[in-house]
């Protein structure tokens, strides 16, 4: 019986109910997709809507390129099932473009529209987007002054520490006259030497290179230092009586088993080194982002303020990623560690 | 794994070195006071014998096993290994000990190609790390990081990184102390399969009678620390032993008699 008024049931009342249920489904799936697509649709209209209330170039475009993600995030949206990883990527990312969407929409209407916030201190969306594309050669000269400065000191720095690190750690003899030097020395900020530096060396990129170095070494020294030392005597042991010469202990057991630790290491430095950096180019050296900073705010330009301080955050997020895939790939047999 | 084949493999005559503890002493300084530990030890070893220490816990069995491996040198007395003296380790001495302590960055045929790659003779000698591996049937895990073994797995590699170097004496430091009791019995089956197939000599510290009955041919007898020799029991039956054997579980009350706890026995 109950067969019975069930595929009766199915027969006639089917295909109304399994069609909204199919919506509600959809919907659910997709909902937050379609809602991605509405609020860069609202930036959009924002941009195009009013007039604006400064003199600015690229409000136009810009209207415009928030209609094209509003374009993609829909048909990515509705085509989900055809675009494979790259529509799970964009479903994934979807509640992120709605709060972007929504952001943007918000600051450009309190901004360029309105002005419920004071300008030039707070520049609309469009004018950060005018400095990427009318300054850009500046902005990326500056980009890359930025990046040889850090890349030299901090690669000194982490090989001079490293080095340091794993004989103070193995070493009663170094560890004796260089442990209280470090401990003199190692505490005390970089940027504390910088009136110093920039006098006693040649140049002011030397100056710059020395202190990033000084920064990212004193971690790097201290974390292998103590990663070495305490490796555990049974590993050593081991090693010993499978007929291991003093080289291989080094090389082969105390750096190996330390370098969790040097990593630990290595990223502080590079969180250290960052500072150094900007506050070195804010003051002695004549390019690089943090020059960029000073500079734009000596002109008033808190737009190119932003555009350099967005990029700036991209520069340095970027090395911590690379470093932590590094890290990855390195200590792929430790369990359980950090994901960046 | 070294299965019942195994057990019935032929024995390697002197394959084993011989060693000899001669009046050994030995102390510990803890905050500038001398802490005896091993008094006057004599034992001398013949070529491929199994012999058993046994003693109460923290006697001064595994400091022996120490200064034999090299890893220590005696206040007193001399160790030699086929009449030269012990002054240093060497991979003819290969201790496994009761953590397996593998190099947990290194992957199972790494930790196990260790003592090879030490020396300086892996490039030409890879066939021996795996067939150490093969040995304790451990081949298809040679990928594995030691953090995903097992404990008995764990120490299985740790018995293969010592074997894969030829070693003339096995210095087993409780190695299955810390193992459950089937994994154990297991493992005690594949050391006795070894030991007669390789006819190296073997020295196994253990504070477990019937460990030492089932294994040994020779069990020696510890004091309470200060160490001294109170004991040395020849075992002579034939490989594999049951435990229920009677002539056993009669030495077995011997030595728990020597070791003071004949009274719950």
């Amino acid at each position: 019986m109950s067969t019975y008024s069930l595929s009766d049931g199915l027969a006639s009342g089917a295909p109304r109910t399994s069609r909204a249920l199919l919506l509600a489904t959809w919907l659910r799936e997709s909902g937050v997709g379609v809602l991605a697509s509405v609020a860069w649709i609202a930036f959009g209209l924002s941009c195009l809507w009013w007039e604006d209330v400064g003199d600015w170039s690229r409000t136009h475009s810009l209207g415009i390129a928030a209609f094209i993600i509003a374009a993609v995030a829909l048909f990515g949206t509705v085509g989900a099932d055809y675009l494979g990883s790259a529509g799970q990527a964009l479903h994934k990312r979807a509640p992120w473009l709605v709060a972007l969407g929504t952001l943007l929409t918000v600051w450009e209407v309190a901004t360029a529209k309105f002005a419920w916030l004071p300008l030039p201190f707070f520049p609309p969306p469009q004018a950060i987007i005018e400095v990427y594309t009318d300054d850009l050669p500046k902005l990326l000269d500056s980009v890359f002054a930025s990046v040889k400065l850090q890349l030299g000191g901090y690669l000194i720095g982490a090989t001079v520490g490293f080095l340091t690190g794993v004989s103070i750690g193995w070493s009663r003899a170094i560890g004796y006259w260089v442990h209280p030097v470090l401990r003199f020395i190692g505490p005390l900020p970089a940027t504390a030497w910088l009136p110093i530096a920039f006098f006693t060396f040649p140049s002011s990129w030397s100056a710059s290179t020395f202190l990033i170095a000084l920064a990212t070494g004193f971690p790097v020294t201290v974390l292998t230092w103590s990663g070495v030392a305490s490796v555990s005597n049974a590993y050593y042991d081991v090693a010993r009586t499978l007929g291991a010469k003093p080289s291989f202990l080094v090389l082969k057991v105390a750096i190996p088993a330390a370098l969790p630790h040097v990593f630990v290491g290595l990223f502080m430095g590079l969180g250290s080194s960052f500072a150094v950096l900007v506050v070195a180019e804010m003051i002695g050296v004549k390019a690089g982002l943090g020059w960029y900073l000073q500079w734009a705010q000596g002109w008033a330009a808190y737009a190119n303020m932003y555009a350099a301080l967005i990029v700036m955050s991209l520069l340095c997020s970027g090395a911590i990623t690379l470093l932590f895939s590094i890290r990855d790939r390195l200590l792929v047999w430790q369990k359980g560690t950090v994901k960046w | 794994m070294v299965g019942a084949a195994l057990a019935e493999a032929i024995t390697h005559p002197a394959a084993g070195a011989a060693l000899d503890i001669e009046q050994v002493s030995h102390a510990f300084d803890i905050d500038g006071a001398e802490l005896p530990v091993l008094s006057d030890v004599s034992i001398s070893v013949e070529p491929g014998e199994f012999v058993a220490l046994l003693g109460p816990s923290g006697c001064g069995k595994s400091t022996l096993l120490r200064l034999v491996a090299g890893l220590d040198k005696p206040k007193a007395g001399r160790l030699r290994e086929d009449e030269e003296r012990i002054r240093s380790p060497h991979p003819s001495r290969v201790v496994v000990f009761q953590d397996p302590t593998l190099f947990p960055w290194r992957s199972v045929w790494d930790n196990v190609a260790l003592g090879l790659e030490a020396q300086g003779i892996l490039k030409r000698q890879r066939q021996r790390v795996d067939d150490a591996l093969d040995l304790v049937g451990l081949s298809s895990f040679r990928k594995a990081y030691p953090h995903q073994l097992s404990g008995g797995m764990a120490q299985r590699v740790a018995l293969a990184r010592a074997l894969v170097n030829d070693p003339k004496i096995l210095i087993l430091d409780e190695p299955l102390g810390k193992l459950d009791s089937l994994t154990r019995i297991t493992m005690q089956a594949e050391i006795v399969a070894l030991w007669q197939r390789k006819g190296f000599t073997t020295l196994l510290v253990t504070h477990d009678a019937e460990e030492a009955l089932v294994l040994a041919n020779r069990v020696i007898v510890f004091s309470e620390r200060p160490a001294r020799v109170k004991a040395d029991i020849r075992v002579d039956r034939p490989y594999p032993r049951h435990r229920g054997d009677p002539y056993l579980a009669d030495l077995r009350r011997q030595i728990l008699g020597l070791l003071g706890l004949d009274a719950t026995w």
